[in-house]
């Protein structure tokens, strides 16, 4: 995967949330999809993955249940429970304030200040 | 399974790590699939995910952190935040922590005494739970008796499922101390009885096998730990020496434990003789080869994993074939297996019922003291109602709100529990205050093992469920825009929670009412049994007892004292009359009883009525004042050389002679035939609530026993008179030693323990509930008044005179009490029928105790009422309309 960088303290769970809010997933669903949404630019290290989907189950934002995977095996499937759904949308809306704050701050130019 | 999975489900985490690690296998596998697809070989492909993935026990040991951390972080914080809070306003907490542990301790300590008097009753005796009491029944006659000997061995040779038959009987004997007689109580017991009962002498040993064969064979005793320090100052070579009992030297053979009093609910033993002495102890006679004897108040041990219901089978079916191989002993009779807490052998019989009463009136004390508490919460929730608005303001959900209510709940309960049980720690032997003493051993303790610590453990939670929620649910629900306005503002009755406040006001009030009514009930009983009439007239008889049998008198020797005795007892100054009786009325003596044959009755079929009797002397009629209504009193010529006589009472003349004149007709007692020459009134015999009932009287002459009493008709006191028997007692035989005298009276009230008990408990009780309903009350109504400062000051503003602000605010706390009253009363009426056979000549619905209730109650909340409502008609209408 080239030019992928570590990911930002804190949005591990932000990027866990936006995946599964878009169908359920499998952990390890979750990892190609967020591969594959971010276009491979996050390298995630792939068993810290666990311990995230564990604390937001334990918070109540998601849900999960065993099911079948495409290849017949048993998997734990994971979906946004209604709580986790609004805390995705806190989340992701302050995250889109700050980043759009912060791409403001990058534009402004010597003239401009 | 490996060790390790094993050790896994053991501590519990299979659960969570069972998941994870599915989890993590199916990813690892995927991942692997994935770039065997990219052309890796399966080896490097499964190697290469595994790389990727990192330390799986790492994660794994993250999500089992965070699992713990979750619950546990949360809960301590509550705690640390719920003590802070109770430190902030300490006189809440402690009026709280106070009823909480009064209501806590006092469930406790019945707990505990119901534990130590009922179900364990008997210290250091093993598995009590498979430890039963056998008694004997007669068909057509309510209520148990004792068994006989040969009875028991039959029963012991025939049954499978009982482990041990153990023959027990309770003695009494006097031990001379110098000049002083001291009684001392143990009992004639099988030779298993040790064993059986699972104590192992400290000294010594028990008994041997075949020690409780053979008339007077084997003079040994056990004795107490108790005695074997006080009396033999522990001395470890006491093994050998003797002991008088009754004028015969007994060897000492061991030495009980420490802690094990025997096994009589109420009373603490100082010595085991084997049945083999039982001509020794019991004066009347050797009856243990007598199958028609029953004497023995037996217990059997069940075998392991028989149920009383089986055992009952087995021990029935061999009551009905001795029915059939001794019909002239054994008609009608039949033998019951019954749990320790029903045995009619001791004083279960006066605890049972008392005790079921207090464990209901303590669970209503329980249930005031949470209202109360309840109450106090809701005044703080409102108190807190700000730092609740924020709470939910800054995004605290309701739920944690609530938990975090219920854990300082929690916190109370748990501070009150500790409390509560040393609160029972200390009433362990409180009980024994209640229970008149008659210079015996009593023994009669609570026990706070971890059953009884376990279940006021859950009444402790039970309480918290009760207390915590409601408050709980009610203060988490505040209006977050409402608080940010001033809320000084209420108006009288208005407020919102205020009516859940009040009713739990009402409960209080209600639940005080009907322990008041109780109380009253008992204590009104307790004054009418005083001052019943017994059928004899009871206050200017004394009584004392005459111990020729434990000073070692044959009968030709006690006869002629007693003769002489009586003789110089009519010559002293003030004695109207005198006479023995062997059993002294209202005392814990047992009366002979026996199947009597009349002539020209024809009792039901497999039935023998058994009737008691006593045996009096001439005199006897006249001293302790039982009118003869037809015939004669006894005679000094119906002595032994005479033919028999008996005089009976009124009910038995009606019931065996259906109205025609019984004297001149004949009896069968035992064997003998009897004429009777006498109907005497009808009497309380052994006590004041026992219904009528026939009964007879035969000479003690005809019938002698070495031991009796004496009932003197003067009027002097027993003080004045006590040391003249005991010098004309010491001028017949310096060795005897006399007892006290105390009068008939006394001896009656001392009959009355279990109404005394009873009533007490429910006096101090109500008055408890009382107290916690009075402060429930004023703490409802000084809120009310500090919560309507406004509406006062406006009320006084416009005219409003104090007295009408009084009558406003103490109508309003009238009014919640006589609605309490209300509800009270019917619960009242409904609950006090429960209160049964304690009651005694008087109505469950007896209007006196009502009115007296209801007569503390206003009393009462007045006394809550006032107050406030004083302070509300000082209100300054400028400060309180400007605040």
């Amino acid at each position: 995967m080239p030019d992928s960088a570590d990911i930002l303290p804190g949005t591990l769970d932000l990027l866990i949330l936006k995946a599964v809010s878009l169908g359920s997933l499998h952990g390890y669903g979750v990892l190609l999809r967020i591969q594959q949404i971010s276009g491979g630019a996050f390298l995630v290290e792939q068993g810290a993955l666990y311990p995230a989907l564990f604390r937001l189950e334990e918070r109540g934002l998601l849900a999960s249940e065993w099911g079948v995977s495409e290849n017949n095996r048993r998997a734990k499937y994971y979906r946004l429970t209604r709580k986790g759904e609004k805390r995705f949308r806190e989340v992701a809306d302050s995250w889109n304030r700050l980043a759009t704050a912060v791409a403001m701050v990058l534009k402004t130019r010597p003239e401009e200040v | 399974m490996s060790p390790r999975d094993l050790f896994d489900r053991l501590l519990h985490r299979d659960d969570l790590d069972r998941s994870l690690n599915e989890e993590i296998q199916f990813h690892i596998g995927q991942r692997a699939q994935d770039l065997e697809g990219s052309g890796m070989t399966p080896q490097e492909a499964e190697r290469r995910a595994r790389i990727e993935f990192g330390s799986a026990e790492n994660y794994k040991e993250q999500c089992r952190e965070s699992r713990r951390l979750n619950g546990l972080h949360t809960f301590l914080a509550d705690i640390r935040f719920g003590l802070r809070m109770l430190r902030r306003s300490p006189g809440f907490s402690v009026l709280a922590i106070l009823c909480l542990t009064l209501g806590i301790g006092a469930n406790a300590a019945v707990l505990s005494w119901i534990e130590g008097t009922l179900l364990r009753p008997y210290p250091a005796v093993a598995d009590q739970a498979h430890v039963l009491v056998l008694a004997g029944t007669a068909r057509g006659t309510p209520g148990f008796d004792g068994m006989s000997w040969p009875d028991l061995l039959d029963i012991r040779r025939n049954c499978r499922l009982l482990d041990a038959v153990i023959a027990e009987k309770i003695v009494g004997t006097t031990l001379s101390i110098g000049d002083r007689a001291e009684r001392a109580t143990g009992s004639l017991v099988s030779a298993n009885y040790f064993d059986a009962m699972g104590i192992r002498p400290v000294v010594g040993r028990g008994f041997q096998p075949g020690e409780d064969v053979g008339r007077n064979a084997h003079p040994v005793v056990v004795i107490s730990y108790g005695m074997w320090r006080d009396r033999f100052r522990g001395d470890p070579k006491v093994i050998g020496k003797t002991q008088t009992f009754n004028g015969m030297p007994h060897t000492i053979v061991g030495v009980a434990p420490e802690g094990f009093y025997g096994t009589f609910v109420g009373y603490e033993w100082q010595f085991w003789v084997p049945l083999s002495m039982q001509e020794r102890f019991e004066a009347d006679g050797y009856t243990l080869e007598e199958r028609g004897a029953r004497w023995i108040e037996p217990f059997v041990r069940l075998k392991p994993g028989v149920t009383l219901a089986q055992a009952q089978q087995e021990v029935s079916s061999v009551a009905r074939r001795l029915e059939a191989d001794f019909p002239d002993t054994n008609r009608g009779r039949g033998v019951r297996l019954l749990p320790l807490w029903e045995s009619p052998f001791n004083a279960s019989t006066v605890v049972l019922p008392t005790l079921k009463i207090t464990a209901v009136v303590t669970f209503l004390v329980l249930l005031i003291a949470c209202a109360n508490v309840s109450n106090l919460l809701l005044v703080r929730a409102f108190a807190r109602r700000h730092e609740m608005s924020v709470r939910l303001a800054v995004g605290a959900g309701r739920t944690r709100l609530i938990k975090q209510l219920m854990t300082e709940g929690l916190l109370l309960s748990v501070i009150s529990l500790v409390g509560g049980i040393l609160v029972a720690q200390w009433c362990r032997n409180l009980l024994v205050l209640l229970i008149p003493n008659r210079g015996v051993k009593l023994h009669f303790a609570g026990q706070l093992d971890w059953r009884v610590v376990a279940l006021s453990a859950a009444v402790c939670l039970l309480a918290t469920l009760f207390f915590a929620v409601i408050p709980a649910i009610q203060s988490s629900n505040v209006d977050i825009a409402g608080t940010l306005k001033n809320e000084s503002a209420g108006v009288i009755g208005g407020r919102h929670g205020a009516w859940l406040r009040s009713s739990l006001v009402l409960v209080q009030v209600a639940l005080s009412f009907l322990l008041l009514v109780g109380a009253g009930l008992l204590l009104q009983s307790l004054s009418r049994i005083r001052t019943a009439d017994p059928g004899f007239s009871a206050d200017d008889v004394l009584a004392t007892h005459v111990g020729l049998f434990d000073a070692g008198y044959e009968v030709p020797r006690a006869r002629i004292f007693e003769d002489q005795f009586m003789d110089r007892v009519r010559a002293l100054p003030g004695v109207e009359s005198a006479a023995y009786s062997r059993v002294i009325p209202f005392t814990y003596q047992t009366y002979s009883s026996s199947p009597i044959t009349v002539d020209g009755y024809q009792a039901p079929p497999d039935e023998q009525p058994a009737i008691e009797y006593s045996e009096v002397s001439p005199g006897y009629f006249a001293t302790i004042g039982i009118p003869v209504i037809a015939g004669r009193e006894f005679a000094r010529s119906d002595d032994e050389n005479a033919p028999p006589v008996a005089i009976v009472n009124e009910s038995m003349a009606a019931q065996y002679w259906r109205g025609a004149d019984p004297i001149g007709r004949r009896l069968e007692v035992k064997g003998r035939w009897m004429q009777v020459v006498g109907v005497a009134k009808n009497a309380k015999y052994s006590d004041m609530v026992e219904p009528l009932r026939p009964f007879f009287y035969v000479p003690l002459r005809q019938n002698f026993f070495t031991e009796s009493g004496l009932l003197i008709r003067t009027r002097q006191n027993p003080a004045s008179l006590a040391p003249l028997l005991a010098k004309e007692m010491h001028s017949l035989d310096p060795d005897l030693a006399p007892y006290g005298v105390i009068t008939l009276r006394e001896q009656l009230n001392l009959k009355r323990s279990t109404q005394r008990i009873a009533g007490i408990l429910l006096a101090v009780f109500g008055g408890l509930a009382l107290l916690l309903a009075t402060v429930g009350l004023y703490g409802v109504m000084a809120y009310t008044v500090s919560q309507s400062t406004r509406e006062l000051g406006l009320r006084v503003a416009l005219g409003a005179a104090p007295v009408d602000l009084l009558r406003l605010l103490l109508s309003r706390g009238l009014w919640l009490t006589a609605a309490g009253v209300l509800v009270g009363a019917a619960a009242a009426l409904a609950a006090t029928r429960l209160l049964g056979y304690m009651l005694y000549k008087v109505s469950p619905r007896d209007p006196l105790s009502f009115a007296c209730a209801l007569l503390m109650i206003i009393i009462a909340s007045m006394a809550a009422c006032l107050p406030p409502a004083w302070r509300a008609t000082r209100t300054d209408p400028i400060r309180a309309l400007r605040d």
